[in-house]
């Protein structure tokens, strides 16, 4: 192993302005290195492997980085190649992006579930010379798309199972690899400490590519600035530390990941662990504890049916306190959020709760130690956002975009609104232009689209802003950013009112018993609502209520669930009419469709996103039936099979008003929000 | 595979001669380990097993297959010890078996699983594996129970081996959780790492892929060829579905109403007159 002497600053240097100090260092190699000097003895990486965690300080993770940097350039890499990284979360692969950089290249990371011909598109666009794959499976995906990329020139894995039979003239073994670097160090290190010296934060630091829901994935260059500023912009707002610890567990090629994992990581010092494999996550996470925690909304939800479904099988002692204290928990919620202080003998159940379920729970969750957690990436259910706050887990939300490198807007601790998504982070501007789209611009803006001039003028103009492609607005009562729709999507009602459908069609789905629900209003007077039931949810509540149903069809227009939804809808006009902004968006009737929304009938895409004007088509009748005063409709629809062979069903459906309320903000406060 | 070498692997001198060109070891079979001579194998007036004689060679992987009560699970306990054949003899590492009970055989060094699981359903996957460590532990019974000092580093030196197996298989997730609870596919996978957990020079493999969907088909196939490849395993290997025979096997050994009646490489067995009649049945005159 090379203990690469890292020179001690001297002492004048440490004061104001040591470009190579934790504070100036501007670029990922520059820090790595001065992480390594100043907190080298401090865990960086760590990964479960046969059971046990492992550990490596950042002097270790330094002298790894820099044995695979020297091995790379004795492979012949050149400044500016790419090295595309594919596999999952693994300390190695994190060092890879780093020794990458110091050896010149840019990394790509790419998705580790891309099949070969996604995978085939990234490689060849960005002309990637090396590919560094995870194990055989990866190698092998490699292989088979290697005809077609001619730039390939070595393919390096980590993992060598499987892989000993194969042809080794272009694949090396990581492990072989750093051996190479060592032996180079006398020959080439020196000329690669002076290429780490030369870096300069306008340098490429990472090309990642969007997955893009329409058309070729885009690939965003990010430059050392755009990322690390971003990161210690971000750090410093949640006053993160090198004493914070995350779990690295969302796929490396997703800025998120890049950011916290990367950026955050090196800048604040903090360790980030890797899971065993990829379905220990939720064990990992357990045993970590970890301070700092990144999940995107379904993760969150998922955690909490895992622990309703095992409440469901507790005791009743348990079931019990877990009612009771859960009810307190959300009742002290609301009471904070509304800025009024607790009476003594709350503050006692209170704590007593804490011993007796939400500490246990948090435990449960591998929450306990949690400082700062975010969720991002889609709309997330004001129940579920309250159900963690009320434990105590500080769940925040942001908004952000690769383009951006991540951060555009984030909550600050102590004014936490599900609506909104918070406040800009330090360094970003935002307007709100013309049709309600929002723009920012920001130190973390992307570069550029690689090999797509066209493509870059599009989204960034010259002055620097760039488009979110969201609709939103600051929201008056908190004075946060708030997030409504895809701008596409964003309409009128027919008096020039706005309407959001898929803010609403969101309120709608986070009933449980609500699967989809597409809303139409665009260019009418009113609003109304097609509803799918969730089969599981509320199959499971029939069963439960001694409710027979021999279809899908026939449990959609039950009486019962038919007051059910609209118990639901009454709820989400309810709680639309507080919204100053959107109280007319009322749904006024509904009506449960007889099959499920299906991408084989083309009604959803294969993401599982509503494909509203397709659906207003092949369902104009209903459309039409909403909009009239009939009380029920006879329709026919074709369906597809798994199979391919088409079919029609024939159904009676039930159109139902729903209860509206009146705007709970008069006249005055609603003109000004106009 | 689409590796360009495995696919040259159609033909094995070609692909064994390519792979010498570029400078690797190819996967060679060694000297016969295991010879079965003229085995007869009676359950009172039936015949499970009739005059069957063949042998294995040192890092093969050997698949006995054959229609519905053809014999080859019958095969496969005589193999391990568990049923006594009324005639022939068994030689193994050039040593003639006589009267040996199955952990005897075990302490040999071969091990297997069964073709209806056959794990402790109540206790871990982690505790199910370590069982398969048991030929190997030294300390006595008091030194266990007290579990400390020779017994407990014995212990960590063992848990050591089958964590090394647990990510072998890739089932890091189950570690902990209760067999019972395990899909059937999975439950597979902790059976063959509890005969791993043995090292055994010599593995058998009872349909280690019925019941399973394709994709768990692949995994366990990848599973047997990394065994072989990495430890050096030789493989027995029952199997129904002949498309994984014919992929990973390297000689064939087919039954048929307790006969042998082909034995080979794939491409032999598969043009075989006597196999495909044997599968495909024959017109009744």
């Amino acid at each position: 192993m090379i203990r690469q002497e890292i020179p001690a600053p001297r002492e004048d240097e440490m004061t104001v302005a040591d470009p190579q100090g934790l504070a100036n260092a501007e670029t990922f190699p520059a820090l790595l290195i001065a992480n390594a000097r100043e907190r080298g003895q401090r865990p960086a990486s760590r990964e479960k492997e046969f059971g046990i965690w492992q550990s490596w300080t950042w002097q270790e993770v330094h002298d790894e980085a820099r044995a695979l940097a020297l091995g790379l350039v004795a492979l012949g890499m050149q400044p500016g190649d790419r090295m595309a990284i594919i596999g999952s979360n693994r300390p190695r692969l994190y060092w890879s992006i780093v020794a990458c950089q110091m050896a010149g290249g840019v990394p790509v990371p790419v998705y580790q579930d891309a099949v070969a011909e996604e995978m085939a598109f990234i490689l060849d666009h960005c002309e990637a010379r090396f590919a560094l794959a995870e194990d055989q499976e990866q190698v092998d995906k490699v292989l088979s798309i290697q005809e077609r990329l001619p730039t390939i020139t070595h393919i390096l894995y980590e993992d060598p199972r499987g892989l000993r039979n194969y042809d080794h003239s272009t694949l090396h073994d990581y492990a072989e690899v750093q051996k190479l670097g060592r032996a180079a160090e006398a020959e080439q290190g020196p000329a690669m400490d002076a290429r780490i010296a030369r870096m300069q934060g306008s340098d490429t630091c990472v090309m990642l590519y969007t997955s893009g829901t329409t058309g070729k994935p885009k690939g965003v260059v990010l430059s050392h600035d755009n990322i690390l500023i971003t990161a210690r912009a971000a750090a410093e707002f949640d006053g993160l530390t090198e004493q914070d610890s995350m779990l690295a567990y969302l796929p490396l090629a997703w800025v998120g990941d890049f950011i916290f994992s990367m950026g955050q990581a090196y800048v604040c010092g903090f360790c980030v662990a890797c899971p065993e494999s990829a379905d220990t996550m939720h064990a990992d996470l357990r045993e970590l504890g970890p301070t700092y925690f990144f999940a995107p909304p379904r993760i969150f939800e998922s955690l909490l049916t895992m622990v309703t479904i095992r409440m469901e099988d507790a005791g009743a002692i348990k079931r019990w306190l877990f009612a009771r204290f859960m009810a307190h928990a959300k009742a002290m919620e609301a009471k904070r959020r509304a800025g009024s202080p607790l009476t003594g003998w709350e503050n006692f159940l209170t704590r007593l709760g804490e011993i007796l379920v939400y500490g246990p729970l948090k435990n449960v969750l591998g929450m306990t130690r949690v400082r700062v957690a975010y969720t991002a990436g889609e709309a997330i259910g004001p129940d579920l956002f309250a159900f963690y706050r009320s434990i105590g887990v500080p769940m925040k939300q942001l908004y952000g975009q690769t383009e951006a490198s991540v951060f555009i807007t984030q909550h600050p601790d102590d004014a936490v609104d599900p609506e909104t998504v918070g406040v800009p982070t330090p360094g970003v501007e935002i307007q709100i232009r013309e049709g309600g789209e929002v723009f920012y611009r920001s130190p973390g803006v992307f570069v550029e689209y690689y090999k797509n001039p066209a493509g870059t003028r599009e989204t960034k103009d010259e002055e620097g802003w760039v488009a979110t492609g969201d609709a939103g607005f600051f929201d008056e009562r908190t004075g946060q950013l708030r997030i409504l729709d895809r701008a596409k999507d964003v309409g009128k009602l027919a008096d020039g009112k706005l309407f959001a459908p898929k803010y609403l069609e969101n309120k709608l789905k986070f009933f449980p018993n609500i699967l989809e629900a597409v809303v139409f209003g665009h260019e009418r007077d009113r609003c109304m609502a097609m509803v799918n039931i969730d089969l599981s949810a509320v199959g499971n509540w029939a069963e439960r209520n001694n409710i027979a149903y021999g279809s899908y069809q026939e449990l959609s227009q039950h009486p019962r669930v038919l007051e059910m939804i609209e118990e639901h809808v009454r709820d989400t006009n309810r709680s639309l009419a507080e919204d100053p902004m959107l109280s007319h968006c009322q749904i006024a009737r509904f009506l449960v469709l007889h099959k499920e929304l299906d991408a084989d009938d083309g009604e959803l895409t294969r993401t599982r996103k509503v494909r509203r004007r397709f659906i207003s088509e092949k369902f104009e009748d209903l459309v039409t039936a909403l909009y009239s005063d009939m009380g029920e409709i006879t329709t026919e629809t074709e369906v597809t099979y798994e199979d391919g062979r088409k079919g029609a069903i024939r159904a009676t459906l039930k159109i139902r008003d729903a209860e509206t309320f009146p705007p709970a903000h008069a006249r005055p406060t609603a003109d000004r929000a106009a | 595979m689409n590796h360009p070498v495995a696919e040259a692997a159609k033909d094995d001198s070609t692909y064994a001669a390519e792979e010498e060109a570029r400078g690797l070891a190819p996967h060679r079979v060694g000297e016969v380990v295991m010879e079965v001579r003229n085995i007869t194998l009676r359950f009172g007036g039936v015949t499970a097993i009739r005059d069957i004689s063949f042998d294995i060679r040192e890092g093969e992987i050997r698949a006995i297959i054959g229609p519905n009560g053809a014999g080859k699970s019958s095969m496969l306990n005589v193999i391990n010890g568990f049923y006594h054949p009324q005639e022939g003899e068994i030689w193994f590492r050039g040593a003639r078996r006589r009267g040996m009970r199955p952990h005897q055989i075990a302490r040999q060094g071969i091990a297997r699983t069964f073709q209806n699981i056959a794990l402790f359903k109540g206790m871990t996957t982690l505790d199910n594996i370590m069982t398969g460590r048991l030929t190997k532990m030294k300390r006595g019974l008091v030194w266990q129970a007290l579990w400390a000092g020779p017994a407990e580093a014995e212990e960590i030196r063992h848990r050591e081996a089958v964590e090394k197996i647990i990510d072998f298989l890739e089932i890091q997730h189950i570690r902990k959780t209760p067999v019972g609870r395990l899909p059937y596919g999975l439950q597979k996978r902790v059976e063959l790492g509890r005969a791993l957990a043995a090292e055994p020079k010599l593995l058998l493999l009872d349909e280690p892929m019925a019941g399973m969907n394709v994709e768990e088909k692949e995994d366990m196939c990848r599973f047997i060829l990394d065994v072989n490849d990495e430890f050096g395993t030789t493989i027995v290997l029952i199997e129904h579905d002949m498309g994984v025979v014919m992929d990973i096997a390297d000689r064939v050994v087919v039954l048929d109403y307790g006969a042998k009646i082909a034995d080979g490489t794939p491409d032999e067995v598969r043009t075989n007159q006597n196999v495909i009649d044997a599968y495909l049945g024959v017109p009744h005159e």
